[in-house]
């Protein structure tokens, strides 16, 4: 039975459903529905996939991540209700295309931490006060924190933090002043470096 | 394995979009897409795990539709609005209207069991779930349907059809 109902397919197709995901996209967020926004950018360390939660910014991710994986993940940990929305990243965009420009230092973006608990995500809130173009050792961040023997700690939170660039792990180096590990690879920690040495110059 | 809600959009948003235009037509495709989408995310979190994605949301879209058709009777202008020129709508080939016709003037049932079966590509049992009734009468439904549309619409493709 072969009547052919390619007929009801329509080469304006993609278009048309290009235009139908934007315009559910604003109805999610209208009817409060859009539990996780995200969308990806390019950017000189790679694409980049960034998620905001109604709270706000809650995962920057690499390629190197997966972003597949990184969105299961998503999913599984705050919400089935995932939708590529990029109206609500249009501020993270913004200053991370300034940051990436050097024309940034520090972000201003409202952070939904809630992908860590504990001590990992106390090292995450402080992280920030390392500001452009310095480094800390994971020693120093101990201290900073108030457990100055939580070194290996401080690592696995810097290991794990789910918002790189934005929370600056990249700042964090290793006591004989290698860059150590990195969850964008460790050229792309030197990267991130190198434009903060050119002193937002770049 | 359940997914992001955006997989389920990318993945099935192309075959919802087409059962909508057969049920309600060209012109309220999309809102019947739109609502049928915004239902669904606003139910997923609830879908089973192993649950049929496609045959779910065709469930959805079908209720929406009904929505849709509900609204459009109520409306003043004129009831059916089968397009004269299918070119204007993007539609490739020449004569769909008369298609387009065809599939409007088919008896409900049968016009939904003939797009959940053959442009959803759901199973007699998952229609006859959703439109109530046994999977015998689901697929009685689509077989008169395709009947009726091979009398009123003689330029259908029908290669590899039984004469």
């Amino acid at each position: 039975m072969n009547m052919s109902f390619d007929h009801f397919a329509s080469p304006s197709d993609p278009h048309t459903l290009r235009r139908l995901r934007d315009r559910l996209g604003l109805a999610a967020e209208a009817h409060g529905l859009l539990d996780v926004a995200y969308t990806t950018i390019d950017s000189p360390v790679g694409a980049l996939l960034l998620a905001a939660t109604p709270k706000g910014l809650v995962r920057v991710a690499y390629a190197v991540e997966d972003h597949d994986r990184v969105l299961d993940t998503l999913a599984q940990r705050l919400s089935w209700r995932v939708l590529r929305a990029p109206q609500r990243l249009d501020a993270a965009q913004r200053e991370l295309d300034e940051y990436f420009s050097g024309r940034r230092q520090a972000f201003d973006l409202p952070l939904d931490l809630s992908l860590s608990r504990g001590f990992r995500q106390l090292v995450q809130q402080h992280l920030p006060q390392i500001s452009y173009g310095q480094t800390r050792t994971y020693g120093q961040v101990a201290q900073l924190v108030g457990s100055p023997k939580a070194v290996r700690a401080v690592g696995t939170a810097c290991a794990t933090n789910p918002l790189p660039v934005v929370v600056p792990c990249h700042r964090v180096l290793r006591a004989d002043g290698t860059p150590g590990g990195y969850v964008g690879g460790p050229d792309t920690k030197k990267a991130l470096l190198r434009l903060e040495q050119a002193g937002g110059t770049a | 394995m359940k997914q992001p809600f955006e997989k389920v959009v990318e993945q099935h948003g192309g075959t919802v979009l087409r059962v909508c235009r057969v049920i309600v037509g060209e012109h309220d495709a999309e809102d019947a897409w739109s609502e049928t989408f915004l239902a669904a995310m606003r139910a997923y979190p609830d879908l089973p795990d192993d649950a049929n994605a496609e045959a779910w949301l065709v469930k959805i879209a079908h209720r929406k539709a009904i929505d849709v058709l509900r609204s459009r009777a109520r409306r003043p202008a004129p009831v059916r609005e089968i397009p004269e020129a299918p070119t204007d709508l993007g539609l490739p080939g020449a004569g769909d209207g008369e298609l387009w016709q065809a599939v409007a003037a088919l008896p409900d049932k049968q016009r939904q069991a003939v797009a959940y079966h053959y442009v959803a590509g759901l199973a007699y049992a998952e229609i006859a779930d959703i439109l109530g009734g046994s999977t015998d009468a689901a697929r009685r439904a689509a077989a008169d349907g395709i009947k009726n549309l091979r009398k009123n619409y003689p330029g259908a493709a029908m290669e590899g059809a039984p004469s």
